[in-house]
């Protein structure tokens, strides 16, 4: 009689069906997601004495509770902000030997409106009954005024976009060489447009 | 010589599959290395508002998330419909936010405890008082860095 006396060889025949299982189990719960957002940061706890800051300075956006936008207690379709906004920080209102002189400003240096975009702060309040999706409609045309200004200066001085830059900045496949040159263009472009938006209880004072 | 019959040349040789498992390991692997895992189910709404100027969030393990929205259908009898925070996997009131953000904030890697965001994934139709009053106690822990996470679409749309 014919004895075998090998260890019979397992029957790997299944193993791709086992591993196909496995896979189609993975790409059904793979969500590749990254999620993405508006970036802001707050202002730390304990706030700075009251300052008094000129009128014409603050561009004043509220959003009441019906969801509807005032700029500057005039009643405004928001698609409409971003015109407005950059219009605003944009003025460079300060005359050409003061110290606030804005030369890069292409605006219409009205001097009651804004002296330079360095000086230049805009306040948002919102009612607690407005919604969430407005705000962040505001919130979202407001950071398009600034980077529209911010793209035009850095398309001047280095002939790209600055939302670009940024970009380039925070890919992690960015030689750092690369880097250090953009960090300091990056630094430019947003000391001559600083985002001041604040959120913070501002008070007329008439 | 009938015994050792020329095999006929016709029929092609079959494909051997033996590199089959080996293909599907490989992608079974890339899928098991790209997965996430939701980690908390969703008690609240969450239909992101629409946003055009954004950034992506990266760096997952820097980010600590809150959603507020209204409770979902299944709590809405036990919970109402007024919008709430949901913090992990279980609804919170306002005040508990604050030690929430701490204790994500002592979890993680003492390298990262400074560079930690706070992702508000917060519905369209919640009111900005329950916001107003998070981001008021996000200060008081100084977790400053906020992302207000959305969706990329035409900012718009969002009051429809």
């Amino acid at each position: 009689m014919a004895r075998n006396n090998e260890i019979p060889e397992v029957n790997a025949g299944s193993m791709a069906d086992i591993a196909f299982l496995l896979l189609i189990f993975f790409l059904v719960t793979t969500t590749i997601q990254t999620d993405v957002g508006i970036d802001r940061k707050l202002p730390p706890k304990d706030t700075t004495p009251p300052v008094q800051i000129p009128e014409k300075n603050i561009f004043r956006v509220s959003l009441n509770k019906n969801n509807e936008l005032f700029v500057e207690d005039d009643l405004l379709p928001v698609e409409e902000l971003r015109k407005v906004a950059i219009a605003f920080l944009d003025n460079g209102g300060a005359k050409q030997n003061d110290d606030g002189y804005c030369n890069y400003c292409k605006g219409e240096r009205n001097s009651k409106s804004s002296d330079s975009p360095t000086d230049a702060i805009i306040a948002f309040n919102s009612d607690r009954e407005a919604s969430y999706g407005s705000y962040v409609e505001v919130q979202n045309e407001l950071t398009a005024a600034y980077n529209a200004l911010r793209n035009r200066e850095a398309q001047r001085l280095f002939n790209k976009d600055f939302v670009d830059m940024e970009k380039n900045y925070y890919d992690a496949k960015t030689p750092i060489d690369v880097k250090q040159e953009l960090k300091k263009q990056i630094k430019q472009i947003r000391d001559m447009y600083p985002m001041k938006l604040s959120e913070a209880q501002t008070t007329f004072n008439l | 010589m009938a015994k050792f019959a020329k095999k006929k040349d016709g029929d092609l040789p079959a494909v051997s599959t033996a590199s089959l498992p080996d293909i599907v390991f490989m992608l079974l692997f890339f899928f098991m290395t790209v997965t996430t895992m939701k980690d908390s189910s969703l008690l609240v709404e969450n239909t992101l508002p629409n946003a055009t100027e954004i950034k992506k969030l990266e760096k997952k393990d820097r980010v600590i998330y809150i959603y507020v929205g209204k409770p979902t259908q299944d709590y809405q009898k036990v919970f109402g419909t007024e919008p709430k925070i949901q913090l992990n996997d279980k609804f919170a009131n306002v005040d508990e936010v604050g030690s929430y953000i701490l204790a994500e904030r002592a979890k993680k890697p003492q390298e990262l405890q400074n560079v930690l965001t706070t992702a508000l994934k917060v519905d369209r139709d919640a009111n900005m008082g329950l916001i107003a009053d998070i981001k008021q106690q996000l200060r008081e822990v100084n977790a400053l860095k906020v992302n207000y996470t959305t969706y990329e679409g035409n900012a718009f749309n969002n009051l429809q």
